[in-house]
């Protein structure tokens, strides 16, 4: 599955779950479309209300640091973001983000060629193929190992939640 | 060659005789935590399929995020919960005013060494000060373990801290994480354990060593460790029935890295806005402003912590126009600090004492501030916005000296010279 959208560069390292989707949100049940229009509200107040369909975000290092708030990976799928892609991601993150079916690609090359070409960069088309590992940005391509093993396995299944469905009907 | 103390526990977890570093093994829990987030995560769970839980005696949940509920939105949640935990016969349930997860786990003796602690929250790293692996994850799969018992783990590599020398008076565990964050960086430890190790931690209480665990999710650690020993042990008497057998790693465990810390250099610490790793010494930022100071939350609420800050506090008054917050983490302390005359103290120098919960760190509940206002604070995160506020505003994360100190001079100070 190719994945096509504009890039929108998050220009710092260290971006944490605070700033993806404010603390003072997280024990309000919010629906996923709600949790949408938060999206980097901290970070970028305007990305939630322009962030179109299949758009890639890109990140510095240790991207979605703090919280094990799941809702700042829930918030960026659902306000459409097709991929993020980071030098590096938090543990936690990482994680959460494979549970929901976001791909999360760790390419430290694309992340460091974007920040430094914003000016060009920003706004503009990425096209990221996240089964063979590549991404063409700026005109340029990178590449990335693919997921493998049990990440593989949950993702496909569509997220931990159908995953852990389908195992409870398999009891 | 011998194990670290995560490779034993995740291999004692999953069933296995010996795991290795970067093994995918599927571990089962001695508990799995969650707090006010467990009204999300049943939703989760009951849209799962799931209709009774694994383990009912496996699960814990106490409420301390927005407590007592602000609105009704929240009190509904914690009606939900009430209702699912007594449908499914949960025990380990703590209501409101009882405390914060992760004083009360340990507090009820519900840490077990060498065990896997799961929990719905970033600093679930805690409850390695008992010898455990406190193992964080989302709610999405703690569903899906209350649902299975278990989820898959990757075994990861471990750096091992060597805290060497002897704490300056009036130094204590608070800085001397913030210290080390400050050197190795917020993904210092990103997708490792780490253990703690040395003279600095064998004198260490239960209360520093909680301090330290919980605090290393600030350098990105999949779980903190402190190794079993006598100070473990005489914590869990009276607290843990049963016999346990803890897990300790082997002198020649292969670590990924061993950093020696001296301890002896170390004074007051303070994480400045708004990354946890920004760490500077307090005596260098002493003209900062502050208007609230943050005695309280999961790493640094305990008696203790109470006590360092009465220390400084007794006979004299807070400044004017600071709010000095106190949140104990548990009932158990509030009640300890008001028989001891703690609580006297503190209120006499002009401090607010809240019920045991944890709302202000993560602006959730309770003491958020107001455009341009700076905080002084014992939690653990100083991200931008963090306190319910982003419109210039600066928490900066300190000990409880530091932070009793500082509410005296309306500006940050260290609490000694």
């Amino acid at each position: 599955m190719e994945i096509k959208g504009r890039v929108w560069i998050l220009d710092d390292d260290d971006i944490n779950t605070d700033v993806i989707y404010p603390g003072k949100y997280t024990y309000e049940m919010f629906s996923n479309e709600e949790m949408a229009k938060h999206a980097l509200e901290d970070f970028d107040p305007g990305f939630a209300s322009k962030v179109r369909e299949g758009d890639i975000v890109i990140a510095g290092k240790n991207f979605g640091c703090g919280s094990s708030r799941e809702q700042a990976v829930t918030c960026l799928k659902y306000a459409g973001v097709g991929a993020i892609v980071a030098a590096s991601y938090a543990r936690l993150y990482y994680r959460n983000a494979i549970n929901q079916a976001l791909y999360v690609i760790e390419c430290p090359e694309a992340s460091g060629y974007a920040r430094a070409h914003r000016e060009e960069i920003s706004g503009s088309e990425a096209t990221l193929d996240p089964e063979k590992g590549s991404m063409t940005l700026g005109g340029r391509e990178f590449r990335f190992p693919p997921m493998t093993g049990k990440a593989r396995e949950i993702f496909a299944a569509g997220g931990l939640a159908e995953y852990t469905r389908k195992k409870l009907e398999q009891q | 060659m011998g194990a670290t103390m995560i490779e034993k526990i995740l291999a004692r977890a999953s069933g296995n005789v010996d795991v290795k570093v970067g093994d995918i093994v599927f571990a089962r829990p001695h508990m799995i935590l969650s707090h006010d987030n467990s009204a999300a995560i049943l939703k989760i769970f009951e849209g799962l399929g799931g209709k009774k839980v694994w383990d009912h005696d496996r699960i814990f949940i106490a409420l301390d995020h927005a407590v007592p509920p602000p609105d009704d939105k929240k009190a509904n949640n914690h009606k939900m919960i009430r209702e699912f935990v007594r449908k499914n016969k949960i025990e380990n349930f703590f209501d409101c005013g009882c405390g914060i997860c992760h004083q009360v786990l340990p507090e009820e003796g519900l840490v077990e060494p060498g065990t896997v602690i799961f929990g719905s929250d970033s600093h679930t790293t805690t409850h390695g000060a008992l010898g455990a692996a406190g193992i964080p994850i989302g709610r999405t799969e703690t569903a899906s373990v209350w649902a299975l018992g278990e989820t898959w783990l990757k075994v990861p590599p471990t750096i091992k801290f060597v805290l060497n020398g002897e704490l300056r008076d009036g130094v204590v565990a608070k800085d001397v994480i913030l210290y080390i964050i400050g050197q190795v960086t917020a993904d210092g430890a990103t997708y490792k354990a780490v253990e703690f190790h040395g003279p600095v931690v064998e004198k260490m209480g239960v209360g520093g060593r909680l301090t330290l665990c919980n605090m290393a999710a600030e350098m990105g650690a999949k779980a903190g460790m402190v190794p079993f020993d006598d100070i473990t042990s005489e914590f869990l008497k009276g607290r843990l029935a049963g016999k346990y057998e803890p897990l300790n790693p082997d002198d020649d465990a292969e670590y990924e890295s061993i950093l020696e810390i001296d301890c002896s250099m170390i004074g007051p610490q303070v994480a400045l806005p708004h990354k946890v790793d920004n760490v500077v010494a307090a005596a260098d930022i002493e003209d900062t402003r502050i208007d609230v100071a943050l005695l309280g939350t999961c790493t640094n609420g305990r008696l203790e912590d109470l006590h360092q800050a009465a220390l400084i506090l007794k006979g004299k008054k807070i400044a004017d126009g600071v709010r000095l917050l106190v949140y104990p983490a548990s009932r158990a302390i509030l009640s300890e600090a008001n028989r001891d005359g703690t609580s006297s103290i503190l209120l006499e120098a002009g401090a607010q004492i809240a019920i045991p919960a944890c709302g202000p760190c993560l602006g959730a509940y309770g003491g958020v501030l107001a455009p341009g206002e700076n905080c002084v604070s014992t939690a653990n995160r100083n991200f931008k916005g963090r306190m319910g506020c982003k419109e210039d505003t600066g928490v900066y994360l300190a000990s409880p000296a530091t932070v009793a100190a500082s509410a005296i001079e309306g500006r940050i100070v260290s609490p000694y010279a």
